[in-house]
């Protein structure tokens, strides 16, 4: 697996919310710092992704978020206008 | 007194006070932007608490009466400091220049133990070490002690301030240990616009810093300046052309370290040397320094911000240059090698090896004390949250989504005792 996207995200994951002070004003932060992966694989890919991420992003507390596999209709290449595996395999 | 020197003085005070929030910008945007808020602390803190322990005892200790180590506690509490004349100005606006000083040079530790300690047994290290480190060096070289007795020649600090800050700098990084991320992960500056700006500020600042060490509105004081301007000069170009050579490439990063290399440098020399005497050093400091950075980021010493090599190498080459360059034609007081007197260069030398074991012994020893009551660092957990929601409970950069406002605690209505009240399983009681 060689390409993803990356967004850095504010989510709520069911953590402790932060209480932070700003000169005399309190507030309690609900959404913390995420990132969102987005990654497409070709099929026999999306086993060892997952379990790349698992042991990757895990802690162990409460917020360490979610991976949710999706299936795609159909896969374009820009570069090259090559579709569905083709397009997500690597070129050598 | 000369109101010319009164007014002079009064301004370099006010410029070497920006000088430290000046180094919380210059550090703040060289760490990660989850400790930017706690890094620039470490050096606005100082304004507070070394301020406080400078006007308590530390004062006294550098500049009352007393042996060749210390000085009594005559001064103590600000007894007797009041309007009459300390040389050719009050003597309350000689404490406060004196004292912008060592609030600088404490903050300027900070960078060896940024994004890792944790910040009440900091300030309570800042407390200790303004009192017991740098009020007796500063007693050592300008309070009448045993190296100005020597004849060291430390025109503005190069050993007082950054020699000693260094060593106190290279135990501190040391003793904390490197931070949990050192050596395993890319650690990038986060604002190095921060850091040209507080760079461009501390140059700002050090023309009151060296100029302003000449106590008066004077010739050594016109000398210290032009030295302060352009020992940097050299500096900045002699790096830049190293950066060219090595990378082909000269980075904003380096360009502002240069620049703080370069005044570190001509520190001890401002008021000693001629102009181009003190080019010929700003184009010298380069080189150590510039090496001495590459050759630390491979060790396993997390010298976060690279104190040591910036001013501890910068303040020990401009120490020993000036025992060099030194011209009494020029600063009347005394020569260096190159004139004829190469016993200054010794003095030099003695000097700077003195402060540093007296700094590195007694830094080891107060942060081992402030250790066996609180622990120094902080947790791997709040070290990966960052330093600034940790420690501070605040963050450089907030979205502002989804903060839901704590209102105080008011008292409200009293609930009605008729009204049923649900347990936790639903069920009414």
């Amino acid at each position: 697996m060689r390409g993803l996207t990356l967004h850095r995200v504010q989510g709520h994951g069911g953590e402790t919310e932060r209480v932070e002070t700003y000169r005399g004003t309190t507030v309690k932060m609900e959404l913390s710092e995420k990132v969102r992966l987005e990654i497409g694989v070709s099929d026999h890919f999306v086993e060892p992704t997952v379990r790349a991420i698992l042991s990757a992003a895990q802690t162990g507390a409460v917020g360490d978020g979610k991976i949710f596999v999706l299936p795609v209709e159909k896969v374009y290449r820009i570069r090259t206008a090559e579709e569905d595996q083709a397009a997500v395999t690597p070129v050598g | 007194m000369n109101p010319a020197d009164i007014a002079w003085m009064l301004a370099a005070t006010a410029l070497v006070l920006l000088m430290t929030p000046a180094l919380g910008f210059f550090y703040g945007g060289l760490v990660r932007s989850k400790n930017a808020l706690n890094t620039m602390m470490m050096s606005v803190s100082a304004l507070g608490v070394v301020g406080i322990s400078w006007a308590l005892a530390g004062y006294s200790i550098a500049f009352a009466p007393g042996n060749a180590f210390s000085g009594n506690l005559s001064r103590a509490f600000l007894s007797g400091v009041g309007l009459e004349a300390q040389g050719s100005i009050p003597h309350v606006l000689f404490f406060s220049y004196q004292g912008t000083f060592t609030i600088i040079t404490a903050a300027l530790i900070s960078g060896a133990i940024v994004e890792r300690m944790r910040f009440a047994p900091y300030v309570a290290f800042l407390f200790a070490w303004s009192i017991f480190v740098y009020a007796p060096v500063a007693h050592w070289v300008w309070g009448g002690g045993w190296l100005s007795r020597l004849g060291a020649l430390d025109f503005a600090g190069g050993t007082v301030v950054h020699v000693n800050a260094a060593a106190a700098a290279l135990v501190a990084a040391a003793v904390l240990k490197p931070r949990k991320d050192f050596a395993r992960q890319a650690i990038l500056p986060h604002n190095v616009p921060f850091t040209l700006l507080g760079a461009g500020l501390l140059w700002f600042g050090w023309f009151g810093f060296n100029a302003g060490s000449a106590l008066g509105a004077n010739n050594s004081a016109a000398l210290a300046f032009t030295n302060t301007m352009f020992a940097p000069v050299a500096t900045l170009s002699v790096w830049t052309m190293l950066d060219l050579v090595r990378s082909r490439r000269v980075t904003a990063v380096c360009g502002a370290t240069a620049i703080v290399v370069g005044l570190v440098a001509v520190t001890p020399a401002a008021g000693f040397v001629s102009p181009m005497s003190a080019i010929l050093l700003g184009a010298a400091a380069a080189l150590p320094s510039y090496y001495a950075l590459l050759w630390r980021a491979r060790t396993s010493l997390d010298d976060s911000l690279d104190v040591v090599a910036a001013h501890g190498v910068g303040g020990t080459v401009g120490a020993l240059l000036t025992g060099i360059l030194a011209q009494k034609s020029w600063n009347g007081v005394s020569d260096g090698l190159l004139f004829g007197n190469p016993r200054q260069l010794a003095i030099q030398a003695a000097a700077v090896g003195a402060v540093a074991l007296y700094s590195a012994g007694t830094t080891w020893g107060i942060l081992k004390l402030v250790a066996a009551v609180v622990p120094l660092r902080a947790s791997a957990r709040e070290e990966g949250l960052g330093l600034d929601v940790t420690q501070h409970g605040e963050e450089a950069y907030t979205q502002g989504e989804g903060a839901i406002l704590v209102l105080p605690d008011t008292p409200g209505p009293p609930v009605p005792m008729s009204e049923p009240v649900l347990a936790p399983g639903g069920g009414a009681s």
